[in-house]
């Protein structure tokens, strides 16, 4: 536990000489941090010249004003969370402002060795077993500031580790929750050791839906041989919180992930979201699911990275705009030289609800191999004002019919997502949201 | 008393350039209309004004349900007041079942005070009536599970429009080139399905029906009170059914000689269209 000592604003060498000495953490850890701390410190903040940021501005983002484990009174009540709705659980974990507050995991999975739940926890009672994948270091902590600090700072993270063949067939979730003008520096870290299989839905929240904050985190999954994982990230921060995340992906030979992303809140989130394909007949499908409003600004780019042959990488995003919402889409399919065989696809869709929204749209390939099959598409569009005509000869309202319209935008993705619960809550989530089209 | 859609004096224009120049039209409940025309006379702006398609202004003249200006209702309320339109191009909703889009739209049709999120017709229910219907019509069960109009062939989205009428029950109904695009077998099937649907509208009574085509198959099994012929953007005869079969067999020359000054109006909207 984080003393409430710990309130100096911004992230400063008292902040984090103050956390090391809270966290009682093995050795080969906390070099790891300081490492990394001493990069966050080297490094610049990004900027626009940068062709990743160039249209994402976050001049207006300052890390010293937020105050990172600054003790914020705890709220009575959490956000409800909405992927675990009617769902038969294996086991469930819940932090606040990067704090751990509860976790549980079913006796039954507890006995297969399986370990769920806060990785600030179960990295000190199984350092032995966690130490090589945490050194693996996925997500690289000299990629920009953000990662950097991550690693330095991560707290209030989650864990799901599976051993060998074993299978679980009911969801793990975890429910990461924010109070307003808090930050939250968590890591999800996902384990599945030969052949084991497992479904993990997060998803992210702030105390208050107009909530401002900081979120910097980070997510690793790793798939040995024969895994499965279907994996959920629902983020759905208040709309005044800055979401900076490295997500990566690594999936081992034969193995399978299915990776969906929801983005309905935040102010600005960057995104990098990447999937690399390690053994042969290694299998990644990729879904996203936006629905952007106000003056929102999401970036997303992905990176699907085949590193071996007889692979097959699917992404899917969708993203529909409302008010003056922008979203910025850039796809990378890179085909390394022995990744003979590939087939990969990316395809981005997105559907204008105001004419003051705006989409960007990139696909790239970058091919070394020279027997693949690679193809890519986006499109853009608006609800058609014929279309909307049409569905109100037949008794609709036109609000009625909007909302058909975007659900039926989404329905080849969700199409695509096998879990009902993250399927109805996106559904649900996004025709809330809808208001009218404007004209 | 019987129900009626009235037009008076209806004129329309559409980005200032006038399409429809003072048409009348008095349909009641039980009736059959059809309406004929070389392309361009204004049949289907008449049918989208009287659903009330949001780009056509009415510049002048009413149009009356059982003596209430619906004119400036939307589109919506037209619907659950009872109108419909079977469209000769309806749009595709991708991602949207059939059966789904249909449920909204019956349960919106029959209950015109719902409000969004109200309770829809039963499931039992629903699909009950919907099978039904597509048997009657000779649609493959699976059509339901498509999505609306998306990809499919001419001739399915004509069938699907009049399932959609035989699901919704309209007091009146317009058919705009149903019989376009169909082979002779298909215009017999929907000749023969518009006369069932139209003897089982809610209520008892049967629907008023207005016909656009440029065929008289169609109306082999709804053979027509009246007959209209619209030129230059105005009704400017009306006779009986054999009136159908002379402009079908012989054109629209005698109907331009025997009125020029719709015939000049026709030119001169041509000449609009083509700039």
């Amino acid at each position: 536990m984080i003393a409430t000592a710990l309130s100096t604003t911004g992230f400063s060498q008292e902040v984090f000489d103050a956390f090391l000495a809270e966290r009682d953490e093995p050795g080969w850890l906390t070099d790891r941090r300081v490492a990394a701390w001493s990069q966050f410190n080297k490094l610049g903040m990004p900027n626009n010249r940068d062709e990743e940021w160039m249209r994402t501005d976050i001049r207006l983002f300052h890390f010293d004003r937020f105050a990172p484990f600054a003790g914020i009174e705890a709220p009575s009540e959490l956000p409800p969370a909405l992927l675990a709705t009617g769902v038969d659980l294996a086991g469930r974990s819940v932090s606040l402002d990067s704090r751990s507050l509860s976790n549980e995991i079913s006796d039954e999975c507890a006995k297969q060795g399986v370990l769920f739940g806060s990785l600030d926890s179960l990295v000190k009672e199984h350092g032995n077993l966690l130490r090589p994948y945490i050194e693996r270091q996925l997500v690289d902590p000299n990629q920009d500031k953000f990662s950097a600090l991550n690693a330095a700072l991560w707290s209030g993270a989650n864990l799901l580790f599976v051993p060998k063949g074993v299978k679980v067939a009911r969801p793990f979730h975890s429910f990461t929750a924010m109070s307003a003008g808090g930050v939250d520096l968590g890591k999800t870290l996902v384990i599945l050791e030969q052949g084991a299989e497992a479904t993990l839905l997060t998803e992210t929240a702030s105390t208050d839906p107009e909530a401002g904050g900081m979120h910097c985190g980070s997510i690793e999954l790793i798939l040995e041989k024969e895994a499965r994982l279907r994996y959920v990230n629902l983020q759905n921060w208040g709309s005044g919180v800055w979401h900076f995340a490295h997500q990566m992906g690594h999936v081992g030979a034969n193995a399978g992930l299915q990776w969906t992303i929801g983005a309905l809140g935040s102010r600005l989130a960057k995104v990098n979201q990447h999937v690399a394909l390690t053994g042969p007949d290694a299998e990644a499908q990729v879904n996203g699911v936006m629905f952007t409003h106000g003056k929102q600004h999401l970036c997303y780019n992905t990176h699907q990275h085949h590193k071996a042959p007889f692979c097959r990488s699917d992404l899917l995003y969708k993203s529909a705009l409302q008010d003056k919402s922008r979203t910025v889409w850039r796809g990378m399919i890179k085909v390394d030289e022995a990744a003979q065989r590939t087939d990969a696809y990316q395809r981005n869709d997105n559907l204008m609800l105001s004419t003051a929204a705006r989409a960007d749209s990139i696909p790239g390939l970058e091919i070394e191999a020279d027997d693949v099959r690679c193809t890519h598409g986006s499109t853009s569009g608006r609800v058609d004002d014929h279309q909307l005509f049409y569905a109100m000869t037949r008794g609709y309202t036109r609000q009625e019919a909007v909302r058909m319209i975007v659900s039926g935008f989404f329905q080849q993705v969700f199409d695509r997502i096998t879990i009902e619960s993250v399927r109805d809550a996106l559904g649900e989530a996004i025709g809330r949201r809808v208001r009218d089209i404007e004209e | 008393m019987t129900e009626t859609l009235k037009i008076t004096n209806l004129h329309v224009a559409v980005e200032g350039k006038p399409i429809l120049r003072g048409v009348n039209l008095t349909i009641n409940r039980g009736e059959t209309h059809a309406l004929m025309g070389p392309n361009g006379s204004g049949k289907s702006t008449l049918g989208n004004v009287i659903m009330g398609h949001p780009n056509y202004e009415v510049t002048d003249g009413t149009i009356e349900l059982n003596g209430e200006d619906i004119s400036e209702w939307d589109a919506t309320e037209r619907a659950r007041a009872g109108i419909f339109m079977a469209f000769q191009r309806p749009m595709a909703i991708p991602g949207v079942k059939m059966a789904d889009f249909l449920r909204h739209a019956t349960t919106n049709v029959r209950n015109p005070a719902r409000k969004e999120g109200e309770e829809l017709i039963p499931m039992r229910q629903f699909r009950k009536e919907l099978t039904e219907k597509m048997e009657q019509l000779r649609m493959d069960t699976e059509f339901a599970r498509r999505y609306v109009n998306d990809g499919f062939s001419g001739g399915e989205m004509k069938r699907a429009e009049i399932l959609q009428m035989a699901m919704l029950r309209p007091k009146f109904a317009i058919l705009d080139e149903t019989d376009s695009g169909l082979d002779v077998d298909a215009v017999k099937l929907a000749s023969q399905s518009i006369a069932q649907i139209g003897k089982e509208t809610a209520g008892g009574d049967q629907m008023g029906i207005l016909i656009i085509t440029h065929h008289d198959k169609l109306l082999d099994q709804n053979t027509p009170d009246f007959t209209h012929v619209m030129l230059g953007g105005k009704i400017v005869e009306t006779g009986g059914v054999e009136l159908a079969h002379e402009l079908y067999t012989d054109g629209y020359d005698r109907i331009r000689a025997s009125y020029p000054e719709a015939a000049v109006a026709e030119q001169v909207m041509a000449e609009v269209e083509a700039v």
